[in-house]
């Protein structure tokens, strides 16, 4: 796999307590198959990502378990090591392509700067670089606009000039943080074409963290469901959003949008609020929101922590039995969390 | 661009032009009598008279500004009293001089005194809040932001007194402060000065180190610098390049009404050093009721604050093309 993360786990030492992010969490992303990471705000999406790039405050935040890129131990690494791998074997796009480009540089700088960075080429070839990579990202007349300023493009068009610069070197994996969200529909359908014709082209890995099933469903080979810092399921796409296991993942498909969705049915966010990361709930962390919790005896969601299982394959976090989930499942339809409340 | 530059220097322009205004017409309100001062200790009636002619100020008051713009530009005549070429501020007859003369006499004083210590507070005030906001919270933050306090809180006559008495009577660490032309002899120029620099970079640079640090702090958590760690950056290049480049518009827009102000006159300053420049020339002014040497003091003042404005602006612009392409 190219991607191997084990057992990570994020805290970060804050003054009201240890935030605990990230919690045991292990996936793989192989090249050119796309992972779906899915789950609300604040269910360590990001950190787990800032994390594999290596971005966090080492003085705040503490790592352990592991991360393999392509091999080598990320997890530990020196900074300079690091900055190596950064931009050039793995590289990242946020949310808010207007925010996460500098003002102060023209587009076309901030391209070739990770290319001369990283290949050492001179500035002519960087520059060449850049506009053709503007031009496959299908920016027109790329020659003029590469020395514009990221102010003078609109929303779509800086998001395909970020892509651009994570893409310029050929990275290995790239993270897209929601990097639609902050996009009008029609260009985020664009965007999210854009990503899977270049990842055709260049076989990249792809984790694109969402919290729109509906991207996941358009991009994802694989989904990982995350619920407070933990994974709760994980399977191919076809699997968790035709037969999900999970209660909290069936809450998040129940929440969202669909074109067999009843329009006088409101839709409903999955009921509750997300648990305390300092305090985190023994047991199953979902089992404070779950509604099916009665039906498995006192004690048994509050007691352990459930473990993703099988563990291969489609797997998920929860006491109940697949016998009696899938019953559960064809008793209420395809979105079981919705009716049971 | 220039079109940015073109209508910047223009405002500044009819800025300065009210500014005159208004100071003329105040300081003539004043019931002093130049021609008294011009016409010399013993006048007679008929000597006063023609005194007040030759200055002009028998005629009406919008007639003596004309005229005293008028003088900026072809310079002006006052009979047998005094001449005084374009750019004609006025002529002092305590001074015996024409204003302008006196005050480019006094200039290099006063901008030796500024640029110096401008040059110390800004490098030294903007490199402790960069590595105060890089170590935020940590021993380093804490001296900083502490000196800071004490730099913000005391006062430059009770320092610079306590300096020169402890620095050049007790230890003799310094010399005597004195302004000695840089092209008599650059080492004592440096010498005479260097005292006076440190006092007010002590006083100036606390200001430079918080807005530093906080601009700094707030860069440091914005998105593009996030960008440029997650392409490779190194940490260097992030903190110089794209955090510090934003937190300079802020330090440049203070760094400008201080420079404003330290060329206006470090009165304070000049009068516990004893240096003569401008500041003290304005004092002096004052003291012996120099209305045309008050006045130019006052215009030179004005006049720094205005150019400063219009340097920073157009620094704005070079720093970040969002205000220039807008
Ligand atoms: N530097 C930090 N110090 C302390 N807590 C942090 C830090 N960064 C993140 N957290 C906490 O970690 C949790 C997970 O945050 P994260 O940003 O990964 O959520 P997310 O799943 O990406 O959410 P969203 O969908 O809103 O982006 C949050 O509760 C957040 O408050
Ligand atoms: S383990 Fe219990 S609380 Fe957790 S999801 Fe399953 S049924 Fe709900
Ligand atoms: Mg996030």
């Amino acid at each position: 796999m190219f991607l191997e993360v084990n057992d990570l786990t994020v805290d970060f030492h804050t003054e009201d307590g240890v935030v605990h992010a990230v919690d045991g969490l292990s996936f793989e992303v192989d090249r050119g198959s796309t992972l779906g990471i899915v789950g609300e705000s604040g269910s360590g999406k990001s950190v787990t990502n800032l994390a594999i790039l290596g971005l966090h405050n080492p003085d705040t935040a503490k790592l352990s378990g592991s991360i393999k890129l392509d091999g080598h131990e990320l997890l530990g690494a020196p900074q300079r090591e690091l900055e190596k791998l950064r931009g050039n074997k793995m590289a990242m796009i946020f949310q808010d392509p207007l925010t996460s480009l500098s003002p102060f540089h023209t587009v076309g700088q901030q391209i070739a700067e990770v290319y001369r960075k990283h290949k050492g080429v001179s500035k002519s070839v960087a520059r060449e670089r850049a506009i053709e990579m503007l031009d496959r990202v299908g920016i027109p007349q790329p020659k003029i606009r590469v020395d514009e300023y990221p102010h003078q493009f609109s929303g779509g068009m800086r998001q395909r000039a970020m892509i651009a610069m994570a893409l310029v070197c050929d990275p290995g994996l790239l993270i897209a943080d929601e990097p639609t969200t902050a996009l009008d529909v029609t260009v985020q359908a664009q965007i999210l074409d854009l990503l899977r014709d270049l990842q055709e082209q260049t076989g990249t890995a792809i984790i694109m963290i969402t919290h729109d099933l509906g991207v996941v469903a358009n991009t994802a080979h694989d989904v990982l469901v995350m619920y407070a810092g933990r994974a709760v399921e994980r399977g191919t796409m076809r699997e968790v959003l035709r037969e999900p296991r999970h209660p909290y993942t069936w809450g998040l498909l129940g929440s969202m949008p669909s074109l067999n969705h009843p329009v006088d049915v409101p839709l409903e966010p999955v009921r509750g609020t997300p648990p305390s990361l300092i305090n985190v709930p023994p047991g199953c962390p979902f089992h404070p929101r779950c509604d099916y919790a009665k039906l498995l005896g006192p004690g048994v969601c509050t007691g352990e922590r459930p473990e993703l299982s099988p563990h291969r394959g489609h797997g998920d976090a929860c006491y109940l039995p697949l016998k009696q989930k899938a019953e559960l499942r064809s008793q209420h339809g395809k979105q079981p969390g919705k009716e049971a409340s | 661009m220039l079109r940015f530059l073109t209508r910047r220097v223009l405002g500044a322009l009819v800025i300065l032009l009210i500014i005159s205004a208004v100071t003329f017409f105040l300081f003539y309100a004043i019931p002093a009598d130049p021609a008294r001062l011009a016409c010399g200790k013993v006048c007679p009636p008929e000597t006063l008279e023609q005194a007040r002619h030759n200055l002009g100020i028998d005629q009406p008051l919008m007639v003596q500004f004309v005229s005293w713009l008028a003088g900026i530009f072809v310079g002006r005549d006052y009979g047998g009293l005094g001449h005084c070429p374009a750019p004609c501020l006025g002529f002092s007859f305590v001074n015996r001089a024409p204003v302008f003369e006196t005050i480019i006499d006094r200039m290099p004083v006063t901008i030796a005194l500024t640029i110096g210590a401008a040059v110390i507070f800004l490098i030294f005030g903007v490199a402790t809040g960069i590595v105060a906001a890089l170590r935020q919270g940590k021993p380093l933050d804490k001296i900083a932001s502490v000196s800071s306090l004490i730099g913000a809180s005391v006062q430059i006559y009770f320092v610079g007194t306590l300096a020169m008495y402890f620095f050049v009577y007790q230890i003799q660490v310094f010399r005597q402060p004195k302004y000695i032309p840089i092209t008599e002899d650059p080492l004592g120029w440096f010498n005479g000065l260097l005292l006076p620099w440190l006092v007010l970079a002590l006083i100036f640079t606390a200001n430079y180190t918080r807005i530093t640090r906080s601009t700094m702090v707030e860069n440091l958590n914005e998105d593009y610098v996030r960008t440029a760690r997650a392409k490779g950056m190194s940490g260097r290049s992030v903190v110089l390049r794209f955090a510090l480049r934003g937190a300079l518009t802020p330090v440049i827009t203070i760094f400008g009404v201080d420079l404003g102000t330290l060329i206006g006159g470090a009165i304070i300053t000049e009068t516990t050093f004893g240096l003569q420049g401008i500041g003290r020339l304005a004092v002096r002014a004052v003291d012996y009721s120099d209305l045309p040497t008050l006045m130019a003091t006052v215009l030179l003042a004005a006049g720094a604050i205005v150019v400063m404005n219009v340097i920073v602006d157009s620094l704005y612009a070079v720093i970040d093309p969002r205000v220039r392409l807008s």
